[in-house]
């Protein structure tokens, strides 16, 4: 299929950023229907075992408070396909943190205040929270995440690496990593005539539609889900989470709307993150650094409630030559709280570990570390056999080479000094797949001359609105400004959610597919149209259900200079530098914006985030964003993304990929690997914080 | 747009402690306010749940973040960690303040012009933010980067170091800070 | 958070006879941190007494060329005091170290001397901590520790003090002024906080019903200059790992005033007395500097993840100590 669109409308500004910074833009926290009640949920404080009685009766007794519920009186839920919703089900406690009841009361203050003393008995099991790489219960499952294979072999890597004149086997590890949106998940739901009516602070309003109905045995169409305005979820929020399970609960139990705001601490344990990782890598090479032999093996853990295996070797499938592979994984079920999607799940903290191991092997061979991986370009993706539908690593490489200045790279480590400072460069290349899934969307041509898109996409922070116009815009061949979209409720036609990188490409067929059929409806109208307008629907079940013929993938290159404080240990970035391969950029303005992102949590990735596992206690120390370091303002340097043109018939009518996610893969390598360039001292535990480096540095 | 919650009468306080409950005047925005709040209740959920003022946001509630951060007597502050009891009498400007009808304050201006936000969620708490920075700049309060020698009189210069630096107390998770910082010096111009 | 009782008087007399009258009170001033434990659960005060109103706010110079700076004046305030900058530079660089701009707006003198630790289990109200919960016992030592003590500390707590501003005051020879129902008191800020030994619910040596009312800089010494530094895990708006606050003077190559203090070590800021013996007439060398540190860090007992912190603190101190001398020699 090849584009027919007109050159996109480049750089219009983000639509709604005018409701943002006035304040207009209401989320999910921002609803609070008259009679709202406010609820609070309450934490397990043991890591495993269960509630064998909670005293509700006491806190009841507190002026305001209206309801308690817990697992003997909440109301029963239907069926879930994901265990976390299953909530005050039952008296088990699979992790510290889990919720064992709900408070409701008049007022927030109230609620929280009755919360925390709401007394609660456990049964205390003993627990088993730390991940070892040789953990007696690892298991090999039968998939990862995004339903990949947990493994794949191709040839034989154990001889082939044996053999190899040129080996590298390495170990890399990472703690777990929590996506903290600003905007904690938040819920108001209100039951009305046997329906129920949910704001919530999440990627896709149909999916949380469709998951509540199951919930609570209703039919889909008597639940209605707005996202309109999302604070960020970076996969958080990219399926249904606790609080639109309670506060429906807690308004079906009391008859009257309800407000659930998670607080910030309890953020760390029931809305999943980024599960830690230890991943080892080998790779044989021949002396000119040709990869003959790769290995990637990945020792995860997900927790007793459900299966999320972090698809951490599976980027190693597509992206360098590779005669001889193995990628594998395996994983233990542990009491901790239950890991999920956090950007570029599987890609980020795979690409750290490859990315990584590639620079130790441009080391070994003595090939700067652009050229070795110029020299493992596949004909085909690797693993599956498939031509690329397009692959511009290779350029991406190159023009980053050439914006970055690296040309002339001395390739010795530690030999850069300025005063107490050492510094250094590094790159790294990133890639994220092409997804898309199945959408519908509505067209509508009114008599006042304007059109209307309706799809029940969402903008967590993407642009979708702007986006999504300018592609109806370009279809219907209209000015952009004739255009309106609506999105962000589950009344629209359904829709996927924000996530995988899939957002604008899925939405974005079924608007194109919608105004095109428009545009060939009124092309055969004369006359006025009648005053109702004329509306098309559209529905691309069929044409993202086949499976492509082509491997298709975005990819990118990264770049970062670093300096590193020989007196604290201190690890600062002053240059950081993407470019990508991603299709057609349909918005340079947003999309910039959104490369940055990425790149910005990948450096967090690198030197400053960090959640540490209790072992006494079973949670994350670090629940707040004063000891979970998010990257601030003075972190981040005048970061730049560029990209090179690419156009790819493959895809969809765009001619796009996904962009949301690949900005964060790769950079924590990159960054690795200039501390590396910088000090000679080659960490293979991120993030790089002071007390890890400091004592290899004089 | 809906009403706010005002269902808590003030017979239900807690424990029915009559002295835990305090009626007081905010000037927000330029209008006298008066309203009765649990004394728990910080200035930030009286603005958003008390006055239905909801562009300020709640990120942590603890300080570490800054999206609630609005102007109080002129001054930039957590409204998360200050008591609205502690306001009685004070002016405080929320982002809903800072525009002059349909005109957008130039800081407002700049974040639309420079794509200075993604999500939109700190926007509010960074743009009150950046309007005190430009007023702490140009009465020349230091930052940790300023050098040291520098004479305390005169504005300082706002380098994308020292914005960096004074914008600081504004977590983004979507990663705008280039484009704040940009929005910024362009404001500042 | 529990409900409270709210007062604010204008006088301070009142203030502090409303104290004795309800067992539990506490005082507000900037409530950075107050509020933010009342929300935690970790303090949870009958009646808040609110000290914005009294007239405690004033930074003037004193009678004997030093600084009053009152309880109340705000942290961004005293850091932009053009006399501050100016005399005590090491004191407005270490509040610029702290925190936010925004909370340097809120948060006072007082309020920033009484933070109360960070560490991670006297937050979290469902955890034992012998600062907390007296007797309920000590996590840290054997749990999570990276961030806490190395100096100084008991079997019972392992925290650090989490302030930038009082390890400059340490340095600084500062005096806390007291004022309670059995009148005034000053104390050196360096030996107003305590170590943490059996008692570590005891912050400092502050009693019951006492209000700080201010703090008092004696005038720098001829010639001096001040620095300080903070090592963190992220560039800005975040806690020291490890800090240095030194004032030094070197003539004809040889230091004569040298005051040295350590943040993030230790139950307190930690003034370095053993260093500043070392220092003082000793020649202004990296030699002399890295002797100073190291006597005064051979005490250190690092927990089992924290040992970074001592080199951590040798660097800094040199680094401070070599930075300050090289600008102070007045023999240039």
């Amino acid at each position: 299929m090849t584009s027919q669109l007109v050159r996109p409308t480049t750089g219009a500004v983000r639509r709604d950023a005018r409701q943002k910074v006035t304040g207009e833009a209401r989320y999910a926290v921002d609803r609070t229907p008259p009679g709202c009640l406010h609820a609070c949920p309450v934490p397990a404080t043991v890591a495993r075992g269960r509630v064998t009685a909670v005293h509700a009766e006491a806190v009841l007794q507190r002026p305001g408070v209206r309801a308690v519920l817990t697992h003997e009186n909440a109301p029963r839920l239907g069926e879930a396909d994901d265990p976390t919703l299953l909530l005050l089900q039952d008296d088990r406690v699979p992790h510290r943190g889990w919720y064992v009841a709900v408070v409701v009361a008049d007022t927030p203050e109230i609620a929280r205040e009755a919360a925390e003393v709401l007394d609660v008995d456990y049964a205390v099991e003993d627990h088993d929270v730390l991940l070892r790489a040789d953990h007696p219960d690892l298991y090999t499952p039968e998939e990862a995440n995004g339903g990949h294979p947990a493994v794949r072999e191709r040839g034989d890597f154990a001889p082939a690496f044996a053999a190899s004149p040129v080996r590298v086997d390495a170990t890399y590890s990472m703690s777990a990593l929590h996506n903290h949106p600003m905007e904690p998940h938040a819920s108001t739901a209100r039951w009305e005539d046997g329906g129920l009516t949910v704001y919530d602070s999440s990627q896709g309003a149909s999916t949380v539609r469709d998951v509540l109905a199951g919930l609570f045995e209703l039919p889909p169409e008597r639940v209605t889900v707005v996202s309109a305005f999302v604070g960020g979820g970076f996969g958080s929020k990219g399926t249904p989470r606790p609080p639109c399970v309670l506060a429906s609960m807690a308004s079906r139990h009391t008859g009257r709307p309800v407000r659930l705001v998670l607080p910030r601490r309890e953020l760390a344990a029931v809305v999943g993150h980024r599960a830690p990782t230890v991943q080892r890598v080998r790779i044989g090479a021949s002396e000119e650094g040709v990869i003959s032999a790769l290995s990637h093996e990945v020792v995860t853990q997900t927790s007793t409630v459900k299966e999320f295996v972090e698809q951490a070797a599976v980027p190693a499938r597509a992206m360098y030559t590779s005669p001889h592979s193995f990628t594998g994984h395996r994983v233990v079920a542990l009491d901790v709280p239950s890991p999920s999607w956090m950007r570029a799940p599987g890609e980020a903290s795979g690409m750290y570990a490859l990315e990584s191991a590639m620079d130790e092997l441009a080391g070994a061979v003595g090939v700067d570390p652009v050229e070795l991986r110029l020299r493992n370009e596949p004909d085909a993706e690797p693993d599956s056999g498939k031509p690329f539908s397009s692959r511009g690593l290779a350029d991406c490489l190159r023009e980053g080479a050439r914006r970055f200045g690296w040309e002339g790279r001395d390739p010795r480590p530690g030999v850069r000094r300025d005063g107490d400072l050492l510094w250094g460069t590094g790159v790294a290349s990133a890639t994220y797949p092409v997804l898309l899934s199945p959408c519908k969307a509505s067209a509508h041509a009114g008599p006042d001359g304007l059109y209307t898109v309706r799809v029940d996409a969402t903008d967590i922070g993407t642009g979708a609105r702007t986006v999504l116009a300018q592609i109806a815009a370009e279809a219907l061949g209209v000015p952009l400004d004739s255009v309106r979209v609506e999105l962000g409720s589950s009344v629209l036609p359904d829709a996927p959610v924000a996530g995988g990188s899939s957002g604008t490409g899925s939405w974005g067929w079924a608007a194109h597919k919608a105004c095109t059929a428009l545009r060939e409806e009124l092309a055969g109208r004369s006359g006025p149209l009648p005053s109702e307008g004329v509306t098309v629907e559209a529905d691309t079940e069929e044409e993202t259900g086949q499976e492509s013929p082509y491997a298709r993938h975005a990819f990118g290159a990264h770049f970062a200079e670093v300096r590193v404080d020989t007196v604290t240990g201190e690890v600062r970035v002053s240059r950081l530098l993407g470019v990508y391969a991603a299709g057609r950029i349909l918005n340079p303005r947003t999309a910039r914006s959104q490369f940055i992102g990425g790149m910005t949590m990948g450096l967090g990735m690198a030197l400053t985030e960090h959640s540490t596992m209790d072992p006494a206690f079973g949670d994350y120390t670090e629940r707040d964003l004063a000891s979970y370091h998010v990257p601030a303002c003075a972190d981040v340097p005048a970061i730049e993304a560029h990209w090179v043109e690419e156009h790819d018939p493959h895809l969809n009518p765009m001619g796009s990929k996904g962009i949301g996610e690949i900005g964060i893969v790769g950079t924590a390598a990159a960054i690795a690997n200039a501390v590396h360039h910088a000090t000679g001292v080659r960490l293979r535990d991120l993030p790089l914080t002071p007390d890890r480096l400091l004592p290899h540095l004089r | 747009m809906e009403p706010v919650d005002r269902t808590a009468p003030a017979g239900e306080t807690p424990e029915g402690a009559p002295e835990a409950v305090s009626t007081l005047t905010l000037r927000v925005n330029g209008t006298a306010r008066t309203l009765t709040v649990d004394n728990r209740t910080t200035l930030l959920d009286a603005l958003r749940d008390h006055l239905d003022l909801t562009g300020s946001k709640k990120g942590c509630d603890h300080g570490q973040c800054g999206a609630c951060t609005v102007l109080l007597d002129g001054r930039r502050v957590n409204s998360c960690l200050l008591l609205a009891v502690v306001c009685a009498g004070a002016s405080v400007t929320t982002v809903e303040g800072l525009s002059d009808g349909d005109r957008l304050h130039p800081v407002q201006e700049a974040f639309v012009a420079r794509d200075a936000l993604q999500c939109g969620y700190c926007t509010p708490g960074q743009i009150c933010s950046a309007v005190a920075l430009l007023h702490e700049a140009a009465d020349g309060q230091p930052s940790y980067v300023t050098p040291p020698e520098r004479s305390p009189d005169g504005p300082v210069s706002l380098t994308p170091e020292e914005i960096r630096e004074r914008m600081s107390g504004n977590i983004c998770r979507c990663g705008a800070y280039p484009n704040i910082v940009d929005a910024i010096e362009e404001a500042a111009r | 958070m529990k409900p409270f009782a709210y007062v604010r008087p204008e006088r301070t007399e009142e203030a502090i006879d409303r104290f004795a009258a309800q067992p539990g009170a506490r005082f507000l001033a900037g409530g950075t941190n107050l509020v933010d434990l009342m929300k935690l659960g970790v303090a949870g005060p009958p009646l808040l007494i609110d000290i914005n109103g009294l007239p405690l706010d004033a930074v003037e110079e004193t009678a004997a060329g030093g600084l009053h700076i009152g309880a109340t004046a705000r942290n961004s305030d005293v850091a932009a005091h053009p006399l501050v900058r100016v005399r005590y530079p090491a004191l407005s660089q270490a509040l610029l170290a702290g925190a936010s701009p925004q909370l340097r707006n809120a948060a006072t003198t007082g309020g920033n001397l009484l933070q109360r630790t960070r560490c991670p289990y006297f937050q979290d109200a469902s955890k034992p901590c012998n600062k907390r919960a007296p007797g309920s016992g000590c996590p840290a030592r054997e749990g999570v520790h990276r961030d806490l003590a190395v100096l100084g500390h008991s079997a019972h707590c392992v925290a650090t003090h989490p302030s930038d501003m009082a390890v400059a005051l340490a340095a600084l020879d500062a005096e806390v002024r007291l004022r309670g129902p059995a009148g005034e008191r000053t104390v050196p800020v360096a030996e107003f906080h305590r170590l943490p030994g059996d008692r570590p619910d005891r912050d400092t040596v502050i009693e019951d019903g006492e209000l700080i009312t201010g703090v008092t800089l004696p005038a720098p010494p001829s010639g001096a200059r001040g620095a300080y530094r903070k090592a963190r895990d992220r560039a800005s708006y975040a806690f020291a790992l490890a800090s240095v606050a030194a004032v030094l003077t070197v003539e004809d190559g040889r230091i004569g005033h040298a005051a040295l203090a350590f943040g993030g070590l230790a139950h307190k800021p930690w003034r370095a007395h053993a260093a500043e013996e070392v220092l003082r007439g000793a020649p202004a060398t990296a030699e002399t500097y890295r002797r100073a540190a190291d006597a005064e860090l051979a005490a250190a007992e690092p927990l089992r993840d924290n040992g970074f912190k001592v080199p951590l603190a040798r660097n800094l101190a040199v680094s401070v100590l070599h930075d300050l001398a090289s600008r102070t020699d007045t023999t240039g």
